[in-house]
């Protein structure tokens, strides 16, 4: 337990000692979406009845906030690790590999909900928001936190070079939360896009973090949780089929 | 002779490439052991495999009678390891690293004995500085004290003095030799061949991932080494008899080989018959080098 514990805390430690970098500057980036589009779209868009567009925005932004933040700490944390050569610390130690992915993927949880809270805290300073239902908001956010932290696992573990992880962030991660529906409800898509986008679980994780706010979202949120959760799962098993193998850890 | 660590029959390929061709070795309860051979041959390959970061293709390791991977817990706690590389954690102090690494091995509140190894270490005064700060020299200290926070029976040390200065090594050693004494069993691997002479009891020379020699540095020494005579002529020639020993020559200075004690009455009785008056004599004892350089010659 004291290994977990330890890994988990200097796990913490690791982004609180550069909190700017990891807190500070993706609240400062929600707060520029936010302005920036509710700048130019306020009052020509309507997505749910009697719900401003900024205030429609701002969960979202939060959402998107923890999840793109929940991967950047387990992937570049563990990357960072492989690089350096300073993993051969953990690795030496007598820690299982469920304490390993549960302290990874606890750090992310917190770090996502951290720099979610701050994205909360800052908007709600520019937009009146009502919480309707907090309960739900808070299961989205900490499974979707918990999946993005072990898909960053993954992908630290997968990953031999930062550009590697840069390009997974790139490629997978900023399209799939821009395409989930954080700026617009997917019913104002064509039927295709509608389509597609029910194949993407981050639109699920957002959708459902919303019904949160507003008591409204286009996919029943219980729905919208077994679905988050299903993945979670998934994603958790292959994680730890990873660990335990030792691929690219343990040569 | 209990086996601190007990390697058997271990291979290890990448791809095409054959790491470990089948090495077996024992290595006894506080023994000071040494692992040779030339960069390529094995040794950090060997000792990840020992220390859990690296799995074998085929064969088995046991650290105190643990098996590396069915009871890894138990092994990785028998086992401080001095990695080759010189790795940290940027992020943090000196203290807050041995705090961690204490951690990771299930000791907590574990500072009165961080606070002896850092002394012992000459890391007090560096305690609360950050790792980025310190030379190589004290990161290797670092090190050295990470694998000593959960007070493991068994020690590895992976070239732990390539690049660091003599004072450091000097006292590196004065330090490892102590915990060798306290009853540590002590593995080195090391480029420099006197400090494996002077330090490891037994030797193992690894070359193209096979052991090919292994046995007391005593045994190695006498086995496998000459003598090296030097001498001064002060008048007369070198006899026929003793060209084929010659190995260096320089004026009246010539260097022979001897291969044991026994062949130098015989040596000394030709120069006489030759009339040949010496006025400088100077016969060195084998060294592991010249073992080494030996025993990797070999086809």
């Amino acid at each position: 337990m004291a290994s977990f514990a330890t890994l988990f805390y200097k796990e913490l430690l690791r982004f609180w000692r550069v909190g700017i970098q990891t807190v500070g500057a993706p609240v400062l980036t929600a707060l520029l979406y936010l302005l920036v589009f509710s700048h130019a779209l306020e009052g020509r868009v309507t997505v749910y009845e009697g719900v401003a567009y900024t205030a429609f925005l701002a969960p979202g932004l939060v959402m998107m906030s923890v999840l793109q933040n929940a991967f950047a700490n387990s992937s570049s944390s563990l990357i960072q690790s492989k690089v350096t050569g300073n993993l051969v610390f953990v690795l030496l130690a007598p820690i299982t590999y469920a304490q390993f992915f549960l302290a990874y993927v606890l750090a992310s949880v917190m770090r996502g909900l951290v720099v979610g809270l701050g994205v909360l805290l800052v908007t709600s300073g520019f937009v009146e928001l009502r919480v309707q239902d907090p309960l739900w908001a808070f299961a989205f956010a900490l499974l979707g936190s918990a999946l993005l932290g072990a898909l960053g696992l993954i992908a630290g573990i997968v990953a031999e070079k930062f550009d590697q992880i840069a390009a997974f962030q790139n490629f997978i991660i900023l399209p799939l939360t821009f395409l989930s529906g954080v700026f617009y409800s997917i019913h104002s898509l064509p039927a295709l896009w509608q389509t597609l986008s029910h194949a993407n679980p981050f639109f699920y994780m957002i959708d459902g973090f919303r019904y949160g706010f507003f008591g409204v979202s286009d996919v029943n949120p219980a729905v919208s949780l077994a679905v988050v959760g299903l993945s979670f799962l998934v994603l958790s098993a292959g994680t730890l089929l990873l660990l335990r193998s030792g691929y690219k850890l343990r040569g | 002779m209990k086996p601190a660590i007990e390697i058997r029959d271990v291979e290890k390929r990448f791809g095409a490439l054959r790491a470990l061709a089948g090495v077996s070795l024992a290595i006894g309860e506080g023994e000071f052991f040494g692992l040779l051979g030339p960069n390529g041959a094995g040794k950090t390959t060997l000792i990840s495999i020992v220390a859990g970061l690296t799995r074998a293709s085929a064969g088995t390791v046991a650290v105190m009678g643990a098996d590396v991977i069915a009871e890894y817990g138990r092994a990785r706690r028998m086992l401080g390891v001095v990695p080759q590389e010189l790795v940290f954690d940027p992020f943090f102090t000196v203290r807050e690293t041995l705090r961690f690494q204490s951690g990771y091995y299930g000791i907590r509140g574990n500072d009165a004995w961080i606070d002896e190894v850092m002394h012992h270490l000459d890391l007090t005064a560096k305690a609360d500085a950050n790792m980025r700060a310190l030379s190589g020299g004290m990161k290797r200290r670092v090190l050295v004290a990470q694998a000593l926070v959960h007070k493991p029976p068994v020690i590895v040390l992976d070239e732990p003095t390539a690049g660091v200065d003599v004072e450091l090594r000097q006292g590196l050693w004065q330090f490892v030799r102590r915990l060798n004494r306290d009853g540590h069993t002590v593995v080195l691997t090391t480029h420099y061949l006197e400090e494996a002479e002077a330090l490891c009891g037994r030797i193992a020379m690894l070359k193209g991932g096979r052991i090919v020699a292994l046995d007391s540095t005593r045994n190695l020494l006498d086995s496998f080494s000459g003598l090296l005579l030097r001498l001064g002529l002060e008048s007369g020639e070198l006899p026929e008899a003793l060209a084929g020993r010659v190995l260096e020559r320089e004026g009246a200075r010539v260097t022979l080989r001897l291969d044991n004690h026994a062949e130098l009455e015989g040596v000394l009785a030709g120069l006489r018959q030759g009339g040949v008056v010496i006025n400088e004599f100077d016969l060195q004892p084998p060294d592991l080098e010249e073992v080494f350089l030996r025993l990797m010659e070999r086809p």
